[in-house]
C-alpha cells in the first residue's frame, strides 16, 4: 500500500498526457488497434499506388472470379477487381468516418461549452434545441438529411455531422458543469481572462478527455453509419469505390458469389474493431479507477 | 410520480412539434419542385402551375406547416404520396408493424441476453469467461447491422436452407432479422453492465455486505445488480434508437415490407411527403419509447424521485 503510494508521488510530477500515454502504451490491445489503424492510414494514403489493378478496370472475361492467386479477394460483376477497389475505397469510407466526427466534434464542443458555461438562458435554449434533434434516432435524421439534399458523399458527410453534434453537445456540457464551480476557473476570471480565453485556455483542455474516448468511439460509429448510408443508396454513388457501397453492389449477387459481400464487410469490421480497440484503451487510460 | 408523468408526457409535445418542424422544413426547402416531380418531365409550365395551386404550395410555408400539423392531430392524416397518390397514413399504419416487432423483439434479446453476459463478464473478472465476452461483445458493436444479417443468411438461408432468406411470415422470418439487428444491442448492453457492475462492486455497501457474512451470490443479485442496472436503463432508450436504425437499414437486406424499405423506396423516387410522414411517425413512437424508459428509471432510482419532487416545489 505505502509502496504504491510512494510510486504515485513519485509520478506526480509527470503530465497527466505523459501518464497516460505511458498507461495506453502498456495495453496491448490497444495498440494492437494503434497499429491496425496506422496500416489502414498508409493503405489509403498509398491507395492507387499499392492496388494490384486499378478501382475501375474492368476484366471481362473474368466476371464474378473467385478469390484466386491472381485476384485474391474475387472480381465483381464488371470482372473489377476486389481488392484494389477496397483499397482505393478505404479513401472515401476513411474520409467520411474522419471528417464528419471532426465536423460534429468541433461544433458540438463548441456549442456545449457555451451551454455549460454561460448556463442560465442560453444552455436552456441550446439544450431544448439538442433535445429536437435527439428525439430522432440518429440514422433516421441522417436519413432524412440527406433524402432532402440528395445522395453524394458531401451530403452524406453532412448528414453525419448533423445527427452527431448533440451527443458531444451533451458531453461536453457535462464535462464543463464538472469543472465549473473550480477554484482555477475563478482565479483566472479575477485576473480579467476574457471568456473566450477562459473557456479555450481553461477549460476545454481540462473537460477534453471523456470527448478524446467518444471521438475515437465516434469515428468507428460514423464509418458504420457511413457504410449503412450507402448501402441504402445515400452515400457514395457507383462506379466509385466504397465499402458499403460495395457490399450494396454485391448483395444482388449473394446466392452465387458470396464473396462480393464477405470481404468488404470484414473491412469494415475489422477498421471498426481497431478504432474500438483503441477507444477502449483510451478510456482506461484516462480512467485508470475501472481498469482495477 | 403521478405528477412527474403527466409533465414528461406535457414536455413531449414541444419536442415532437419541434421535429415535426424540422423535418418539415428540411423537405420543404429542399432543392427540386414537387409538382414537377409529380407531372415528371415533359409537363408544360401551366400544368404544373395548376398543380401547385391544387396542392396548396404556394401557400406560405408556416400555413402550410401548421395545416399539415393539424392534419396529423385531427384525423391522423400525413397527406398522400407524390408518386402513386396513395394515403401515406395507410402505407405507415401496414408497415410499422413489421418494423417495431424487430426492433422491440431485439430490444428484448439485447436486455435479456446482453444484461447477463455482463454480469457474468465483471463477477467472474479476468477470466475466460470476462475474455470471450467482451472479445465477442467488441466484435458485436463493430459490425454493421446489414452486414451480419447478409452473413446470416448466407449461412442459414443459402448454405443450410433451414430459414427463409427473405419476406415476412411465421416467426421463423423474424429469426434472422431479429438476431442481426440485436446483436449489437446486446454487445452494448453487456459491456455497459460489465463496466457499471465493476464500478457498483468497489462500493462500499458491497465490502459491508460482505463484511456481515452475505453470500456472494446475494450480494451480486440484491445489492450490486439494482444499483449497477441504473446506467444500463438510462441508455436503454439509445440503445432502443439505434436497434431502430439498425432496422430500418436491414429491412431491405431481408426484404421486409416496412417503413424502412417504404423510405428506402421514397427516397429513390423524391417522395417527400412519404419520407417525412415516416420520420415524423418514428420520431413519435421512439419518444413514446424514451418516455416509457424514463418512467421506469423513476421506478428504479428513487433518488430521481426525491429529486424530482424537490424541484417541482421549488419550480412553483
Amino acid at each position: 500500500m505505502s509502496a504504491a503510494k510512494n510510486v504515485k508521488k513519485q509520478k506526480k510530477n509527470e503530465s497527466m498526457m505523459k501518464l497516460t500515454m505511458r498507461r495506453l502504451f502498456r495495453n496491448k490491445t490497444a495498440m494492437l488497434g494503434l497499429t491496425i489503424l496506422v496500416v489502414l492510414l498508409l493503405i489509403a494514403i498509398l491507395g492507387p499506388l499499392i492496388a494490384p489493378y486499378s478501382d475501375i478496370e474492368q476484366d471481362l472475361m473474368n466476371c464474378y472470379g473467385l478469390p484466386s492467386l491472381q485476384h485474391p479477394f474475387g472480381t465483381d460483376e464488371l470482372g473489377r477487381d476486389i481488392l484494389s477497389r477496397l483499397i482505393i475505397g478505404s479513401r472515401a469510407s476513411l474520409e467520411i468516418g474522419l471528417v464528419s466526427i471532426a465536423g460534429s466534434a468541433v461544433i458540438g464542443i463548441i456549442i456545449g461549452c457555451l451551454a455549460g458555461y454561460f448556463g442560465g438562458t442560453v444552455d436552456n435554449v441550446i439544450m431544448r434545441f439538442m433535445d429536437i434533434f435527439q428525439a430522432l434516432p440518429p440514422m433516421v435524421l441522417a436519413i432524412a438529411v440527406c433524402a432532402a439534399l440528395g445522395p453524394g458523399v458531401n451530403n452524406c458527410i453532412l448528414a453525419l455531422i448533423i445527427s452527431g453534434v448533440p451527443g458531444f453537445v451533451r458531453m461536453a456540457r457535462a464535462s464543463v458543469l464538472n469543472i465549473r464551480g473550480m477554484e482555477y476557473l475563478e482565479a483566472a476570471t479575477a485576473i480579467n481572462c476574457s471568456t473566450a480565453r477562459i473557456i479555450a485556455k481553461h477549460i476545454l483542455p481540462n473537460a477534453l478527455s471523456p470527448l478524446i474516448v467518444q471521438i475515437t468511439m465516434g469515428v468507428a460509429n460514423s464509418i458504420l453509419s457511413a457504410s449503412s448510408m450507402s448501402f441504402v443508396g445515400l452515400g457514395v454513388q457507383p462506379p466509385n469505390p466504397e465499402w458499403g457501397a460495395m457490399l450494396s453492389a454485391g448483395r444482388n449477387f449473394i446466392r452465387n458469389y458470396p464473396h462480393m459481400v464477405i470481404f468488404p464487410g470484414v473491412v469494415i469490421m475489422i477498421t471498426v474493431l481497431a478504432l474500438n480497440m483503441l477507444g477502449d484503451g483510451l478510456r482506461d487510460a484516462m480512467d485508470p479507477k475501472l481498469k482495477d | 410520480m403521478r405528477k412527474y408523468i403527466v409533465k414528461r408526457i406535457l414536455l413531449m409535445i414541444p419536442v415532437l412539434l419541434g421535429v415535426a418542424f424540422l423535418i418539415f422544413a428540411i423537405m420543404t426547402f429542399t432543392p427540386g419542385d414537387p409538382a414537377s416531380i409529380i407531372l415528371g418531365a415533359g409537363a408544360t409550365p401551366e400544368a404544373i402551375e395548376e398543380l401547385q395551386e391544387k396542392l396548396g404550395l404556394n401557400a406560405p410555408f408556416l400555413v402550410r406547416f401548421f395545416d399539415y400539423i393539424k392534419g396529423i392531430v385531427t384525423r391522423f392524416d400525413f397527406g398522400t404520396s407524390y408518386i402513386n397518390g396513395t394515403e401515406i397514413r395507410s402505407e405507415i399504419l401496414m408497415r410499422f408493424g413489421f418494423t417495431f416487432r424487430i426492433a422491440l423483439l431485439s430490444m428484448v434479446f439485447a436486455l435479456g441476453l446482453g444484461v447477463p453476459l455482463g454480469i457474468t463478464a465483471a463477477v467472474n473478472r479476468n477470466t475466460w469467461k470476462d475474455t470471450t465476452s467482451m472479445a465477442v461483445a467488441l466484435f458485436g458493436i463493430s459490425m454493421p447491422t446489414f452486414w451480419f444479417g447478409l452473413m446470416l443468411s448466407i449461412i442459414f438461408a443459402l448454405k443450410l436452407g433451414i430459414l427463409p432468406p427473405s419476406g415476412v411470415g411465421g416467426i421463423e422470418y423474424y429469426i434472422m432479422p431479429c438476431l442481426a439487428v440485436s446483436m449489437s444491442g446486446i454487445a452494448s448492453m453487456a459491456r455497459m453492465t460489465r463496466s457499471s457492475m465493476l464500478e457498483v462492486i468497489r462500493a462500499d455497501y458491497i465490502t459491508t455486505a460482505r463484511a456481515k457474512g452475505q453470500t456472494e451470490k446475494v450480494i451480486i443479485w440484491k445489492h450490486a445488480l439494482k444499483n449497477a442496472l441504473i446506467p444500463v436503463i438510462t441508455q436503454a432508450g439509445t440503445t432502443f434508437g439505434i436497434l431502430l436504425g439498425g432496422t430500418l437499414v436491414s429491412e431491405t437486406v431481408f426484404s421486409i415490407p416496412g417503413l424502412g424499405s417504404y423510405m428506402v423506396t421514397s427516397i429513390k423516387s423524391r417522395d417527400y411527403p412519404a419520407i417525412q410522414g415516416s420520420v415524423i411517425f418514428v420520431a413519435a413512437v421512439f419518444g413514446v419509447v424514451m418516455l416509457v424508459v424514463d418512467i421506469l428509471y423513476t421506478v428504479v432510482d428513487p433518488r430521481i424521485r426525491a429529486d424530482f419532487s424537490k424541484g417541482g416545489k421549488k419550480k412553483k
